[in-house]
């Protein structure tokens, strides 16, 4: 492993500019999925809005201005001493489960599909505590069980519980909205931080067993919302409801098959266009790249994904101590499981859950979330090549 | 990082990148491998056709007259994507709509609705279109309402009225031809799925019967489809397909619409003329036919139907009258599906019989008043005795009793009611040269094929209705327990299965379980005329594109050769010119200027007509002109029409009349429909206002009922 390590070139590029903390690749592959989204969040929006007689470049203007706010962000937490973030850590742990709180406020939290996830912001601006509260629980958890007298000790099982409870609030409160594919996501990213954190094994397993008993349970016993049910069933079965979760499905599977190998053009798919897809600025915004840019644009959008998650793993194991290990392993589970979980919905992989593709989709809250876990993974290699 | 870490996070990474190939791979088996199939399921989201229907071809006569081509009308149609968008969803419109044509609210309104957006069993005159496609009101709308929901097109939004083609039967000098063009209608959801191995569009008519079904194929064209592209909303954003409609081909057939329209006429009026000699006459047909190659020039039955009825939709009443025992069934084209048994026109194949079996055609032969057969006597026709007579003689007067003799004296060498193994059956035999029991092949839908009662026949009849016989107490209704009936019964089952001897007296004199239908007959007697040749009766001659090209022709078709040496045939031809001349159709054919063959037949019929009354004879004349080197085969048969020569002779009279000119005693060259007394050989130019040459129909000017020509543009203002 440690010969692995030493033949990484990056460990010996260093420059002294203000970019020097950014890994080439990291940062190359994330402004190209950056720069395709956009097109993509325009290409989704342009006809409809012009044909209802909106301004085209409505969405378009706003998701470059979320792009710009999320970069300087993503700057911000890249030359932050990540010591200093450590003790900022319980304040935002706090701010996230405050914004969860407020959410469930009626007539401050706002429904949609039938998840109360947003929080109104004047000017037609609207905040998503969930995404926030993802920030939080990675680097809270990150940093319980990394304080350690010895690197190489293993967390003990209080940490591993102080750690459980820490996820647990935001969790609970998000089940409470509810979002599940973020529980889900948040859920098997503190599983893998316990694993790579070197917890007990029984810990790892016990956890699984738990969900997987919970995730049963909350389907029998009917915790689960009929709107859930519904999206599982016609996860299963998409033919059983052809207007509702069902036809989104099969729609979306549709328009990505018909791109064929090269896709209709940008800008030229009929099916986006006529916008047979729902939320395809948002949670199916892949379904725009399978058809207008064929399997050579949307598989070139997996291998960059793929790219981003690869490099992070290379930080995530140059880091000398495990909180940088286990903030980065956080923001890799998060990634991987929400892209896992967007792509494979929109593809008839996965059931239909709401969340958005990272640093594709259009919404200001996942976007800003997206970066600074970039910017998390650069602070992390930057602090760490030595 | 402790050894467990690494290895934690190595396992992370192998599961986390498998994760990502796996959608690499999904990905690559819906857009590469499944790719055409999901592009083929877009297009159907995204796209709606609008079916233009392609100007069907003309169906012409020989010398190029129109007998089926298209006129303009007036279609006003509603547009549902344009109504929908209204408050009331168009029901205000839809209201003014029908009250400007005089028409029913609840209809039209059914009539916009698609037949999904309707409920279970209350689908019943919806349409079954799509959205996009205009939907039509009617199609022959007064110039006048359609200039108003033109001009007014404000008040009528999403209403329009355009000119469309509209398939035509002109009546030219009286002409009907429903019976051989046929008509078209709309699709069937059976055509649609493709019942008859071909693909239509939903909005497209179809040839329904006749010619027009037949070459449906040629005639019809390729429709022109426009695709549009829609979003979600089913809003119209592009336009991605505009093929224009291709016309159909015309069909040029061996008709000729003189001679179709005086058969016609002659038909129905030999009707009239049984019918005021007190016969019930419940229908009738005419057969023309070229004996020299089999092209039909003529074909009728009777009762007819409109076949312009069609195109602006039949009532119920008229759909139900079309297949009605009470109005005769006028849909059954009688020249090629009714059958009837053929009485005394089968003595031309009973010669061949006997000269088969080695009588003499030149010796004399008695023709006593009744044959005594087994222990039953069996009747010369009214019971008449006429002495001694040549083979010639009893022909021309149609003595029944010398046939009875000789089928008799057959039937007993053949070994009676125990039949040799390899009997001569020369009776049989001379039918089956004929090919009596098979259809003739000609190219229209549906025709019979008759039935030949022979050794093989009798016996599968047998097998099949024995049970009903020998249990004819048990089986049969009240009404049929008449003592005639039942002893017919005993008889039936204790020897069905056998020729007994009055079968075979009975088959001789074309009596009996065989029949044949009339176009059947002018198959034989053109056989006979030609001097033996059995040939494929065809209406189609060739399929003309619309630019003049010839796509096809269609050659005439030997079926087979009698075989019968020069000397029968002229014997035949001597016998059946006698006939006209001193025998049963010499009074019909009294002062006829043109030397004709022909012979008369009054066929018994069994049974009874509703009203309980006993069947009336079946009255043929089957015949062939002129008398040397013949052309023409002419066979019309009435049923229940009474006598041949009286009925069906005079019938067949008149249609000679036609096609040679003659008027009276002369015949007028001038108005013979064929000069030099050949049909055209050559195809014709076809147009629109092709008008017929002059014939005895048309003496002079060439009387032709109006019909517009469908290049005539209708004059709606915009």
């Amino acid at each position: 492993m440690s010969t692995f390590l030493n033949r990484n070139p990056y460990r010996r590029a260093r420059r002294s500019s203000i970019v020097s903390g950014f890994d080439p690749v990291l940062t190359g592959a994330v402004v190209a999925l950056l720069i395709i989204g956009t097109l993509l969040v325009y290409a989704a929006t342009r006809d409809w809005y012009a044909a209802n007689g909106l301004d085209p470049q409505y969405y378009l203007k706003r998701h470059v201005i979320n792009i710009v706010i999320g970069l300087a962000l993503a700057w911000g937490t890249t030359i932050i001493d990540y010591r200093l973030l450590r003790a900022y850590t319980p304040y935002i742990w706090g701010l996230g489960v405050f914004g969860l709180l407020l959410v469930l406020i009626p007539g401050i939290g706002s429904e949609v599909n039938g998840a109360k996830a947003w929080i109104r912001l004047p000017a037609g601006f609207q905040i998503q505590p969930a995404e926030i509260a993802k920030i939080s629980i990675i680097i809270g958890i990150a940093m319980l069980l990394s304080e350690r007298t010895h690197n190489n000790d293993e967390p003990t099982h209080q940490d591993v519980l102080k750690a459980l409870g820490v996820a647990a609030i935001p969790i609970l409160l998000i089940l409470a909205q509810p979002d599940m594919g973020t529980v889900l996501i948040i859920s098997a990213s503190v599983v893998t931080m316990l694993a790579v954190s070197g917890a007990s094994t029984r810990w790892v397993i016990g956890l699984i067993l738990l969900a997987l008993l919970g995730g049963f349970v909350a389907v029998k016993a009917g915790v689960i919302s009929d709107y859930q049910v519904k999206r599982l069933q016609s996860f299963v079965d998409p033919n059983a409801d052809s207007q509702g979760a069902g036809y989104q499905l099969r729609q979306a599977r549709i328009t990505v098959g018909s791109g064929g190998l090269i896709g209709t053009g940008l800008f030229n798919g009929p099916q986006t266009n006529g916008r047979f897809v729902p939320e395809q600025q948002t949670d199916f915004i892949f379904t725009v790249a399978g058809e207008e840019l064929g399997f050579l644009g949307s598989g070139l959008i997996v291998f960059l994904l793929f790219l981003i998650l690869m490099r992070a793993f290379a930080i995530a194991r140059r880091s000398t101590d495990p909180y940088g290990t286990l903030v980065c392993t956080g923001v890799i589970a998060w990634f991987a499981f929400q892209i896992f979980e967007n792509i494979g919905m929109t593809l008839g992989l996965m059931p239909m859950t709401g969340v958005p593709l990272p640093f594709m989709s259009y919404g200001g809250s996942s976007m800003f979330a997206n970066l600074i876990g970039f910017g998390l993974l650069q602070n992390v290699h930057a602090s760490h090549r030595g | 990082m402790n050894q467990r870490s690494r290895l934690s996070l190595l396992v992370t990474q192998i599961f986390i990148a498998s994760l990502m190939f796996a959608l690499f791979g999904r990905l690559f088996y819906l857009q590469v491998a499944a790719g055409p199939k999901y592009r083929d399921a877009a297009l159907s989201i995204q796209s709606r056709d609008v079916v233009t229907p392609a100007n069907r071809g003309f169906i012409v006569d020989s010398s190029g007259v129109p007998m089926a081509l298209n006129r303009v009308g007036l279609a006003v149609t509603v547009d549902r994507t344009k109504i929908d968008k209204l408050p009331d969803k168009g029901a205000a419109v839809v209201q003014d709509l029908v009250t400007l044509l005089g028409l029913n609210f609840d209809d039209v309104w059914q009539r916009t609705r698609l037949c999904g957006e309707l409920p279970k069993g209350k689908k019943a005159g919806c349409w079954t279109g799509s959205r996009f496609q205009p939907i039509p009101i009617t199609n022959t709308a007064d110039p006048q309402v359609a200039l108003r929901i033109v001009e007014r097109s404000d008040r009528y939004p999403g209403i329009s009225a355009t000119p469309l083609a509209i398939r035509s039967y002109p009546t030219t000098l009286g002409l009907n031809g429903g019976h051989v063009l046929g008509y078209v209608g709309p699709l069937t959801e059976a055509d649609l799925a493709g019942a008859n191995g071909r693909s239509y569009f939903r909005s497209e008519s179809i040839g329904k019967a006749g010619l027009e079904t037949v070459y449906d194929e040629y005639l019809r064209g390729t429709p022109g489809i426009k695709t549009f592209i829609v979003d979600r909303k089913e809003a119209v954003t592009t336009t991605s397909k505009n093929t224009k409609p291709i016309a159909g081909n015309h069909l040029v057939t061996s008709l000729d619409i003189r001679l179709q329209a005086a058969t016609e006429a002659a038909l129905a009026a030999a009707v009239k003329r049984a019918r005021g000699s007190g016969y019930r006459a419940d229908g009738g047909a005419a057969v023309v036919l070229d004996v020299r190659n089999g092209q039909v020039l003529a074909l009728a039955s009777y009762p007819t139907f409109d076949p312009n009825a069609f195109e602006k939709g039949l009532t119920v009443q008229e759909a139900e009258d079309l297949y009605s025992e009470k109005t005769g069934v006028p849909a059954l084209n009688r020249a090629l599906q009714g059958l009837y048994a053929l009485g005394s026109t089968f003595k031309a194949v009973s010669v061949i019989a006997a000269k088969d079996a080695g009588y003499s055609l030149s010796a004399s032969y008695a023709c006593p008043s009744e044959v005594q057969v087994g222990n039953r006597a069996f009747q010369n026709f009214e019971s008449k005795s006429q002495g001694t007579l040549s083979m010639k003689k009893a022909i021309a007067v149609s003595c029944d009793t010398i046939w009875y003799r000789i089928a008799y004296d057959e039937w007993l060498r053949d070994g009676g009611l125990r039949p040799k193994s390899n009997p001569n059956d020369y009776f049989f035999k001379a039918a089956e040269k004929f090919q009596m029991g098979k259809k003739t092949g000609v190219d229209l839908p549906s025709e019979s094929s008759g039935r030949l009662a022979n050794r093989e026949w009798r016996k599968a009849w047998y097998n099949q209705n024995k049970d009903f016989y020998c249990n004819y107490k048990e089986r049969a209704t009240k009404a049929q327990q008449t003592a005639f009936l039942l002893q017919l019964a005993r008889e039936n089952c204790i020897d069905g299965d056998k020729v007994r001897a009055g079968d075979a007296v009975n088959f001789s004199i074309g009596q009996g379980d065989t029949v044949v239908t009339p176009i059947k007959l002018a198959q034989m007697y053109a056989a006979i005329a030609n001097g033996g040749t059995i040939w494929k009766p065809t209406i189609a001659k060739a399929i003309v594109k619309t630019d003049g090209t010839v796509l096809r022709t269609f050659q005439p078709e030997k079926l087979g050769e009698l075989g019968e040496d020069q000397a029968t045939i002229e014997f035949l031809h001597d016998a059946l010119h006698e006939v006209t001349i001193a025998g049963t159709a010499a009074g019909a054919f009294a002062g006829f200027p043109v030397a004709t063959s022909g012979k008369t037949g009054t066929a018994q019929v069994f049974g009874r007509n509703p009203n309980g009354s006993a069947k009336a004879d079946t009255s043929w004349y089957a015949s062939f002109a002129p008398a040397k080197n013949p052309r023409y085969a002419v066979v019309m048969m009435v049923s229940q029409g009474g006598f041949g020569a009286g009925t069906s002779g005079v019938g067949v009279r008149q249609i000679y009349e036609a096609i040679f000119g003659a008027q009276g005693s002369t015949v007028k060259p001038e108005l013979a429909l064929f000069p030099n007394g050949k049909p055209p050989t050559t195809l014709p130019r076809i147009s629109p206002a092709t008008k017929p040459k002059p014939s005895i129909l048309n003496p002079g000017k060439p009387k032709v009922v109006a019909t517009p020509s469908p290049t005539a543009k209708a004059k709606v203002k915009r």
